[in-house]
């Protein structure tokens, strides 16, 4: 398979990434992990319990088949999400981090602001970052210039479910990226994946889809063939849309 | 090896160089409505395949340079500096081996250049000079100190510098720096600029994207086009462009479009390139890159230009002269040095304004000023 997602230098071959969160319990979040053929499993540090492991979500995962990306989920500024990484790192996860500054508890609107801030501290700090962010492409070139890794702009609001409403938005960052694009949040159904991935997304990320469905195993499996197929209909090069005939008078008259 | 030359090594595959020589209109007819073109779309455009569509493409055009320029065209006019050049090239007036007079212009000289010019209503001035030692960026400062007083835009065409030299520049008052890569192809790049001052094509590659990471708010790249086949070369310019667009986001990209139509000596032009050709390459630019702004010069002739600016063209050279001291010594012709290149259109600015004020354009001679930045 010549077709590998890259991100700071590490290739993949799943261009789906999944969360572990609201899931019914271990057990099942690890059989949807399976059939979602992710490589990449994020993982909030607020409920991880460093201390016991085998207390937790982490443990359901193996960590040699896995990256597990930590998250910053529920620091409300870009201190409190330096400091979340930094404690990741420390308890022997990989220094990778998925930034989450969502100061708003009800939106859980990602903070652009302190976000770029963060991103810049953990570069510095060595860490490979991967940004949640706002879909807001003068954004996404101050995080490229800082130093992440992939630009990881929402879709819909976390868990809304609601498919790719900054579709406009995410088309300007996908087309100016001099890094990966992950399309993040608000994939409700495997089509928003394939639509992301349609649209030239290098990958698509999600979580409270297939935690809640009525059966999380077969919905990742879903998702898994949807971003395939989306990413496979990216690269055939598909047929533009059209209007039909011009009306207007011709342009080219003056080079027959 | 740099990534914009590992990116435009990836043109040369074997499934983008079969898209490049498509025959099928239908494959192509299927890539004119996209809104976002990929650049493997842009190879089916420039394919002979197109070649019976280019009324669409340029329908398509049309609509696009309409909605993101409306009805404006930029005007401006080049200064030249010096024609003293160390340059080779077989093509160029310039080059060292040319019998003309050569003149460098002092500081005074380039002022009343500058003036003589700004009467003609000229305000955006392109500083124009050979490859050449003599031609240093210490003097180019000087003349843009100068000019600045007068114009409310000063560019620059000249060889390619270092970073630090692009930031003396914009300190000077530089704002736009144009270098033409010539051609894509580095083989006949390679061929061309041997033993030539010019002759480091990854240095000159490359350079833009110094005056970019400088600062530089307007990068103009081009081909001239003539060099090398223009489908590939045109590929490889937009893909130039895009590269540019997306690391020196800051800056407004355009491309020029200099085309070789006489040239000195016993140089033949090894792919001339018609004008129905020119025209394709300009609406599929257009396809391609809907904000890039698209340079035509006064190498070509005036109904053609016009013609050009409904299907991409945003900029023209008005009232050129492409020798140093063309402006001020208008009738004494013997005190000015030896033209670049010939001028195809010879209609002063006043008389460009009201031409394309008469097909419905909005001729615009200042559209920025350094004075809201310092």
């Amino acid at each position: 398979m010549t077709d590998q997602l890259v991100i700071a230098g590490r290739s993949f071959s799943s261009r789906l990434l999944v969360g572990t969160g609201k899931f019914s319990s271990a057990q099942v979040m690890k059989e949807a992990v399976e059939a979602s053929g992710a490589e990449i499993v994020t993982v909030a540090l607020r409920r991880v319990d460093l201390d016991a492991p085998s207390d937790n979500m982490l443990a359901a995962l193996d960590m040699d088949k896995y990256l597990i990306l930590a998250n910053t989920s529920g620091a409300r500024d870009a201190k409190e999400a330096v400091r979340l990484a930094k404690i990741a790192r420390d308890g022997g996860l990989p220094p990778w981090v998925k930034i989450e500054v969502t100061p708003d508890p009800r939106t859980l609107l990602p903070d652009p602001i302190e976000t770029l801030k963060a991103a810049e501290e953990l570069v510095k700090d060595g860490f490979t970052v991967l940004p949640y962010m706002p879909a807001d492409p003068i954004l996404a070139k101050h995080l490229e210039e800082v130093g992440c890794a992939t630009l990881m702009p929402l879709g819909a609001m976390i868990g809304s479910g609601m498919g790719i409403r900054t579709r406009d938005a995410i088309e300007i960052i996908i087309d100016n990226a001099t890094v990966p694009v992950v399309v993040d949040a608000g994939l409700g159904l495997p089509s928003h994946a394939a639509e992301a991935m349609e649209m030239g997304a290098d990958a698509v990320l999600a979580n409270t889809a297939l935690a809640i469905a009525q059966n999380p195993r077969q919905i990742s499996e879903a998702f898994k063939l949807a971003t395939i197929a989306g990413r496979m209909g990216y690269l055939a090069g598909p047929a533009g849309s059209s209007k039909g005939a011009n009306a207007s008078s011709p342009l080219t008259g003056f080079i027959r | 090896m740099t990534p914009l030359f590992e990116q435009l090594q990836m043109l040369e595959s074997a499934s983008t160089s079969s898209l490049l020589q498509n025959t099928s209109p239908a494959a192509v007819s299927a890539v004119i409505g996209k809104t976002r073109l990929q650049i493997d779309d842009l190879a089916l455009l420039l394919s002979p395949g197109s070649d019976e569509l280019l009324e669409e493409m340029a329908q398509r055009a049309n609509g696009i340079t309409q909605a993101r320029f409306g009805n404006a065209v930029s005007l401006y006019a080049p200064l030249y500096i010096s024609n003293k050049c160390s340059g080779t090239c077989p093509y160029c007036g310039f080059k060292r081996t040319e019998k003309i007079k050569r003149k460098t212009l002092s500081l005074e000289e380039v002022i009343s250049e500058g003036d003589a010019l700004s009467r003609s209503g000229i305000q955006h001035v392109l500083l124009v000079t050979g490859d050449c030692p003599g031609n240093g960026v210490d003097f180019l400062c000087d003349a843009a100190r100068q000019l600045k007083k007068t114009f409310p835009s000063v560019t620059v065409e000249i060889p390619p510098l270092e970073q630090s030299e692009y930031a003396q520049l914009i300190e000077a008052g530089v704002d736009g720096v144009t270098l033409y890569q010539e051609t894509y192809n580095k083989e006949v790049y390679d061929f061309l600029h041997k033993g030539s001052p010019k002759d480091n094509y990854m240095y000159r590659l490359d350079a833009l994207s110094r005056a970019g990471a400088a600062g530089i708010r307007k990068l103009n790249v081009g081909v001239l086009w003539g060099l090398s086949d223009w489908r590939g070369d045109a590929l490889k310019l937009a893909l130039h462009a895009r590269f540019l667009e997306k690391t020196c986001w800051r800056s407004q990209v355009l491309i020029g479009m200099p085309r070789l139509h006489k040239v000195p000596g016993d140089f033949t032009i090894p792919h001339p390139v018609c004008n129905r050709d020119f025209a394709h390459i300009v609406m599929a630019m257009r396809l391609f890159l809907h904000d890039a702004g698209i340079v035509v010069s006064t190498r070509e002739r005036p109904e053609f230009r016009d013609n050009l600016l409904a299907i991409g063209a945003t900029q023209f050279s008005a009232g050129s002269k492409t020798e140093p001291g063309g402006y001020s010594v208008q009738e004494d012709t013997s005190s000015a040095g030896g033209a670049q290149f010939e001028i195809d259109d010879h209609r002063s600015p006043k008389t460009v304004e009201q031409d394309l004020s008469k097909l419905g354009y909005d001729p615009v001679f200042k559209d920025w000023d350094r004075g809201f930045i310092s």
